[in-house]
């Protein structure tokens, strides 16, 4: 089972993130959970969400305590949320800034985890580039593909243009494909690409 | 149609496809994105011949549904927690006069102190008031139990309510085989009420019962959900036949053949003690987990019979009664008195509290050590506890619990 937790702040999308991206593993044929974290939303405020991908029936119904990948909308919650809790030391890490990972003074907390699955994007400059507004949910989507291979790219487009179909869906996969390109492949993602 | 798809939404789409003729509810959260999905399926003329009766209260939504009920039209409501309680003399209403409503109760705990999460406190509080309640443990089975509770509340002219845990199923996106039309419409005819009010043929109902007959008019009521026990699990089969997939029944037993410790539950729960008991029976542990689907009328029969090897039985709860101890443990107790095994209530997840398979885990470790007290709170974090005792301590009069541990854990509630 892969899990991942996202975090953001009410009103940028972190519910819909969880769900496009397990709509994109079902696309697959895969099994797929994604839910908030539940409470009195409110803009602006720490919301959480989960996403779990597996081969096999999901049956827990529980907040994911060990996420395998965390995507990070805000970066301003660096600081003031425990956001790396229970990540497990080979987990993947996708921030939302123009700054490279090195740059965001992480300090010691990145020597716990593989370097070469922590990442930064810069989605929410490539969804005012495609899209006009500070969207970042599609191109950090794209991104976290490239990163984990959790979900191929495709099935993320396919996602992305059933829930907003027409000129939106469009400029959101382009910008999916966009941060997709920016990140390189970790280590996993091109070994699948060896052995398929 | 397999879907990728909120539960809620889902729940929705298959009250839809039952064709109902009056769609009556009141906003109150986790239940609302069914009635708003359900609201513009009448707006938009897909759902029709429907109509969406908006009302000031839960009180005046049970009442409009037992009017549109007596008049011969198929009937559904959605509510939740405090929103049950508001309505509750009207839903013990719809149980006595015998009026097939469907509710989804999408459960959540009971204030004060006000919470917006799940627990189960709100389906306890009218587990006496005639209405059947079903426990859903996905969102596939609770999209399906409600095609089922339609056909049992018709067939048997008595309210149905579908509990589904608020938020954990209700607001989870998952892969939903949602019932097609043409398969409802084959399993389920249309609402051929066994008496209707109307204005040509005038007739009464809800006439006043004295003493002289009321004792019979509850025994009968009584029988009628007694009945209930031997349609539950036939619409169940009958279900399995067109659809092709088990849901409902009366119990769900897992991996409880030789099993010495069973646990059980009612709702979504179950799939993380299921997770938890895989991991235990690999390590050799002879346990298994036992899932009542419809806890009124209570299968004291199919719960002894699973629960027969049991040495152990461990009920986990997501309610209590306040000074006495576990709820669905006094119903299994009751059904296994006889038995000499060992029960232990295990309260967790109240007012929102996660149940994770690690706490799980540990206190069936606990368990499997004969070291598990009667009566369990799960993670109850015991510090905060003491503390607050100690504060209230010649402290006249008391000031309010709810403020106090708020205090020692220093949160302001709000969640996110």
């Amino acid at each position: 089972m892969f899990q991942v937790r996202i975090h953001g702040r009410g009103g940028q999308g972190v519910v819909t993130a969880a769900e496009l991206l397990s709509v994109a593993a079902f696309i697959e044929g895969r099994h797929a959970q994604a839910f908030p974290s539940f409470g009195s939303e409110r803009m602006g405020a720490p919301i959480v969400s989960f996403c779990r991908i597996d081969d096999h029936p999901i049956r827990a119904h529980e907040p994911v305590i060990e996420p395998d990948g965390l995507i990070i909308q805000d970066v301003t919650l660096l600081h003031q949320v425990d956001l790396f809790s229970g990540l497990t030391p080979e987990g993947y890490v996708l921030v939302n800034t123009p700054r490279s990972v090195d740059e965001l003074g992480l300090g010691s907390l990145v020597g716990r985890f593989h370097p070469g699955r922590l990442a930064s994007c810069p989605a929410t400059q490539i969804a005012q580039e495609q899209l006009g507004r500070p969207l970042p949910n599609a191109a950090l989507l794209g991104a976290f593909s490239a990163l984990t291979g959790a979900v191929s790219l495709d099935a993320l487009a396919t996602a992305i243009r059933q829930r907003y179909p027409g000129e939106v869906g469009e400029r959101n996969v382009v910008a999916a494909a966009a941060a997709s390109r920016a990140i390189e492949p970790s280590p996993s993602e091109l070994s699948r690409a060896a052995a398929g | 149609m397999l879907q990728q798809v909120e539960g809620s939404r889902a729940v929705a789409q298959t009250v839809a496809a039952c064709r109902p003729e009056v769609v009556c509810a009141y906003p109150i959260s986790p239940q609302t994105h069914i009635i708003e999905a359900l609201g513009a399926s009448v707006k938009s003329g897909s759902l029709s011949p429907c109509e969406f009766i908006n009302v000031e209260s839960e009180f005046a939504a049970m009442s409009v549904l037992i009017g549109a009920s007596a008049a011969g039209a198929r009937a559904y409501t959605a509510t939740a927690s405090q929103g049950l309680l508001f309505m509750i003399e009207a839903v013990y209403n719809a149980a006595g006069l015998g009026l097939p409503v469907v509710m989804t109760l999408a459960n959540r705990a009971i204030g004060a102190p006000i919470n917006i999460w799940n627990d189960h406190s709100d389906a306890m509080s009218v587990r006496d008031s005639g209405w059947i309640q079903l426990f859903a443990e996905t969102n596939q089975e609770a999209a399906d139990l409600h095609v089922q509770a339609f056909s049992l509340a018709e067939q048997l002219s008595l309210p149905v309510m579908v509990c589904m845990d608020g938020y954990i199923l209700t607001h989870a996106v998952e892969g939903i085989d949602v019932p097609a039309q043409s398969d409802v419409d084959a399993f389920l005819p249309a609402y051929q009420p066994r008496q209707v009010l109307d204005p040509d043929t005038p007739i009464s109902i809800g006439a006043m019962v004295g003493p002289e007959a009321f004792e019979e008019v509850r025994y009968l009521a009584h029988l009628r959900q007694l009945d209930a026990l031997q349609l539950i699990p036939a619409v169940s089969e009958e279900f399995e036949a067109q659809f092709g997939r088990q849901s409902g029944g009366l119990v769900r037993a897992y991996r409880t053949e030789d099993a010495e410790t069973v646990v059980v539950a009612l709702g979504s729960v179950l799939g993380s003690i299921k997770d938890a008991v895989d991991i235990r029976r690999e390590a050799g542990e002879r346990i298994g987990v036992l899932g009542v689907t419809s806890f009124r009328p209570f299968p004291f029969e199919a719960v002894r019979q699973a629960l027969a090897t049991a040495r152990r039985i461990i009920v986990v709860e997501r309610a209590f009664s306040i000074g006495f101890g576990g709820v669905l443990s006094t119903d299994v107790s009751m059904a296994t008195h006889d038995g000499g095994s060992r029960l232990h209530t295990v309260v967790a997840g109240l007012g929102g509290r996660p149940v994770t398979s690690r706490s799980l885990d540990a206190m069936l470790a606990r368990a499997a050590l004969d070291d598990l007290d009667p009566l369990v709170f799960l993670d109850l974090d015991r510090d905060v506890v003491k503390r607050e005792r100690a504060r209230l301590v010649g402290t006249r009069p008391p000031e309010p619990t709810a403020d106090g541990v708020v205090g020692w854990l220093g949160t302001a509630s709000g969640g996110g």
